[in-house]
């Protein structure tokens, strides 16, 4: 399946573990929550990346002591239904301030993709097809209403800012989102009323 | 009245643009059914028994008369010419074709309507007192916080793929008018030592196969922190909540289990983390949203109205129709009307495209332009002046929606039932009309008094059966339809959930069996201000089971 990271289409340089055998290959390696818990002795001594995968009943408070040791967080979906994984990134984000890569892996649709990126993913595991229809899902709005893990200005802070509705640049970001500055002429406008 | 500006008008069309570009996806062949049904149904389109079903999302049922216009015109245009109204105070439209539901979106938009998040695993369509702003007795508009909420939790990201659907009711004071206690999450308006609004906070009602009532995890939120507590509980939920089994992912099932000391303890944890975050609302921005909602141009009335009394006098049917459906409203010389939608011996919560047209122009000749829809599937015109009420009546009775039945027996809620539902185990709409017709006699049903009777098609309970004062339940006996009668629930601040009678009724006894315990309340009742959940208080459910089942 084709790996979209910050919307490029990449080749996966990360290795998945299954094994107890396989933890001892080179090179960045993906690793299961239960190898890691077993075999954390041995790995936080290791050279290479490790990144960290978490099935939904996984919460990511069980690696919050441990993120700085992870390039990647990889979030499973055993099923699009199940939206566990939309909170979990926002933690790892907002609340544990984790700046690497947030992965999507298993069944995600192409409509979810919009959602994902807001929460703070930006790598998706995706199939061709889903993967085609990138662009179409990821520029559908121009604003949303609530604050998330993205750079984006919620509606409610471009009402108070003036920030018009069409303007959007959709970043990723790590860092609290910070308002753009008020231009005190321009909050009087209010096309509400 | 909440009225779009450029970012809710651009959000809009955008998601109209979007679904177009899904449903030609889907008629293309490119997505399977599988695939589309998300889609289709996080823009409120279901597959029904005999066709697609779109449900219109009336947040916090509140209507302007060009709005109602609009929905006429879409059920005449797209439809067989009619429109139902729901519990949750949205409208339904049984009959559209895929192809035209992007242009019913686009009409609904034109008049800044939508259909997102009616169905799905997600926040719903936030239900409110349908006498917010002219109840006397409100401590606050509940409206705002609804729109508040509204704009909040449309296409949330992070909960949009929930265990299950999630939905939020606020009530403006102590009386409950909106079911909270049968939501989710029910918020009541209160006032703290100081006089400021916020709310007593209720987790985890719901009906379905397990009627909850919810229960307080907080006493006293301050207003500004709406936003942020409400995130805090569905963070929580959609950890936490159950995904292994449909049945028991309401978030009732989660508090229960988990307890509700814990569960407010974990909520209360969550919270701290982002209480003074970007969600907790900032200086001005609830007087913001309170503008849109500010009274409308009220007269200075007296509130005694003579020409009213001689009109009373005058027509008996007039006095009958003020006595159950006018209601007092917090400005003298102005009443709050119900509009029922339930004829005797017809669908309740129908309406036809000319019926909505009529309506839409009443309200604009005798009200302010507003229209609400009520819990009970009736509409509500909440500004009347009561010198017009006379001739507002005959403009109803013109267009068949003068039944004078307001919170009476044959005021029924029911659920589209196997007539249309795909989960049906039995028909609901037809038990209704029996039910209604029995009750016909205006004399006999104003001297019964108010009661509320509630019809589910299956355990679902869409029609809230469990908290009716007699509720009935559609079920399967070996392929043969039978009803459950419950007696003695209520859906106000004093809710309860009803006790089953005993064995199921045929199709052809559920009407007796409502007359009998009717009957049984009439003969018990002290008087005939004792209504009939007073009186099955009182008595118990003894008297109306040995009656019921007197003969067998
Ligand atoms: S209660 Fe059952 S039959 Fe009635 S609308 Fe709900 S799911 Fe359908």
């Amino acid at each position: 399946m084709p790996l979209i990271k910050n919307g490029a289409r990449l080749q996966d340089p990360w290795f998945a573990v299954a094994t107890e055998e396989e933890l001892d290959r080179s090179g960045p390696m993906l690793v299961p929550l239960a190898l890691w818990q077993e075999h954390r002795d041995r790995l936080v001594d290791r050279v290479g990346p490790i990144g960290i995968r978490l099935a939904s009943h996984e919460s990511p408070a069980a690696i919050a002591g441990d993120l700085e040791r992870f390039d990647l967080v990889a979030l499973e979906f055993p099923k699009f239904t199940d939206g566990r994984a939309f909170s979990y990134a926002r933690l790892l984000r907002e609340r544990h301030g984790f700046t690497g890569e947030i992965r999507a892996v298993g069944h995600v649709l192409r409509d979810q993709i919009a959602f994902l990126l807001r929460c703070g993913f930006d790598a998706f595991d995706l199939d061709e097809r889903a993967a085609a229809g990138w662009q179409a899902a990821t520029g559908a709005f121009s604003a949303w209403y609530q604050p998330a893990a993205d750079a984006d200005a919620p509606i409610p802070a471009r009402r108070r800012y003036a920030v018009p509705a069409r303007a959007s640049v959709a970043v990723i970001r790590s860092e609290p989102v910070q308002p753009p500055a008020p231009e005190p002429a321009a909050c009087a406008a209010n096309w509400a009323y | 009245m909440y009225r779009y500006d450029e970012f809710d008008h651009t959000f809009v069309t955008q998601r109209v643009a979007q679904f177009r570009e899904q449903v030609a996806r889907r008629i293309a062949g490119e997505l399977t059914e599988d695939e589309f049904k998300p889609l289709r149904l996080m823009n409120g389109l279901y597959l029904q028994l005999h066709a697609y079903m779109l449900r219109v999302a009336i947040p916090y049922g509140t209507l302007s008369s060009r709005q109602l216009r609009q929905l006429g015109y879409i059920a005449r245009r797209y439809d067989r010419g009619y429109g139902h109204f729901t519990t949750r105070q949205n409208i339904q439209f049984n009959w559209p074709t895929l192809k035209d539901v992007p242009d019913i979106l686009a009409d609904l938009a034109a008049v800044e309507m939508h259909a997102i998040q009616t169905s799905g695993n997600c926040i719903r369509n936030t239900t409110a007192d349908a006498t917010a702003g002219v109840a006397a007795d409100e401590v606050a508009d509940s409206r705002i916080y609804c729109e508040i909420i509204r704009q909040w939790s449309t296409l949330h990201p992070e909960f949009s793929f929930l265990p299950r659907k999630f939905k939020i009711a606020v009530t403006g004071s102590g009386r409950d008018r909106a079911v909270t206690a049968a939501h989710d999450i029910g918020l009541r308006l209160k006032l703290d030592a100081d006089g400021n609004p916020g709310f007593e906070v209720l987790v985890g009602g719901g009906q379905g196969r397990t009627p909850i009532l919810a229960v307080t995890i907080r006493e006293f939120l301050p207003e500004r922190h709406l936003l942020s507590y409400l995130e805090a509980i569905l963070r929580v939920y959609n950890q936490l909540g159950r995904r292994d089994n449909i049945y028991k992912a309401r978030i009732k099932i989660l508090v229960r289990e988990t307890g509700r000391d814990e569960f407010a303890r974990l909520v209360e944890e969550e919270w701290a983390h982002i209480r003074d975050g970007e969600l907790r609302l900032p200086d001005g921005e609830i007087e913001r949203i309170q503008a849109y909602f500010a009274p409308p141009a009220y007269q200075a009335l007296d509130d005694a109205c003579p020409e009213l009394a001689v009109q009373r006098a005058g027509n008996r049917a007039f006095d009958a129709w003020v006595g159950s459906n006018v209601e007092a409203h917090k400005r003298p010389g102005y009443a709050v009307v119900t509009i029922s939608l339930k004829p005797h011996g017809g669908i309740p919560g129908d309406a036809s495209a000319e019926q909505m047209e009529a309506v839409a122009d009443l309200a604009d000749r005798y009200g302010f332009g507003e229209i609400r829809v009520t819990y009970k599937q009736n509409l509500l015109l909440p500004d009347i002046r009561k010198g017009d009420l006379f001739a507002l009546w005959q403009g109803l009775v013109a267009a068949g929606l003068a039944t004078a039945n307001a919170h009476r027996v044959t005021d029924i809620i029911a659920c589209p039932g196997l007539d249309y539902c795909n989960l049906a185990n039995a028909r609901a709409i037809p038990v209704a009309q029996a039910i209604s017709e029995r009750f016909a006699d205006p004399e006999r049903e104003r001297a019964i008094g108010n009661v509320t009777v509630n019809i589910s098609g299956c355990i679902n309970a869409c029609a809230h059966h469990h908290v009716a004062n007699i509720g009935i339940l559609g079920v399967d006996k070996k392929g043969k339809e039978f009803y459950q009668v419950t007696l003695g629930g209520a859906a106000d601040e004093n809710a309860a959930i009803g006790d089953i009678v005993g064995p199921a009724f045929d199709e052809d006894r559920i009407a007796d069996a409502v007359e009998t315990v009717v009957d049984v309340y009439l003969a018990e009742r002290r008087g005939a201000d004792e209504p009939f959940i007073d009186t099955y208080r009182r008595i118990g459910l003894k008297p109306f089971k040995e009656k019921l089942y007197a003969a067998h």
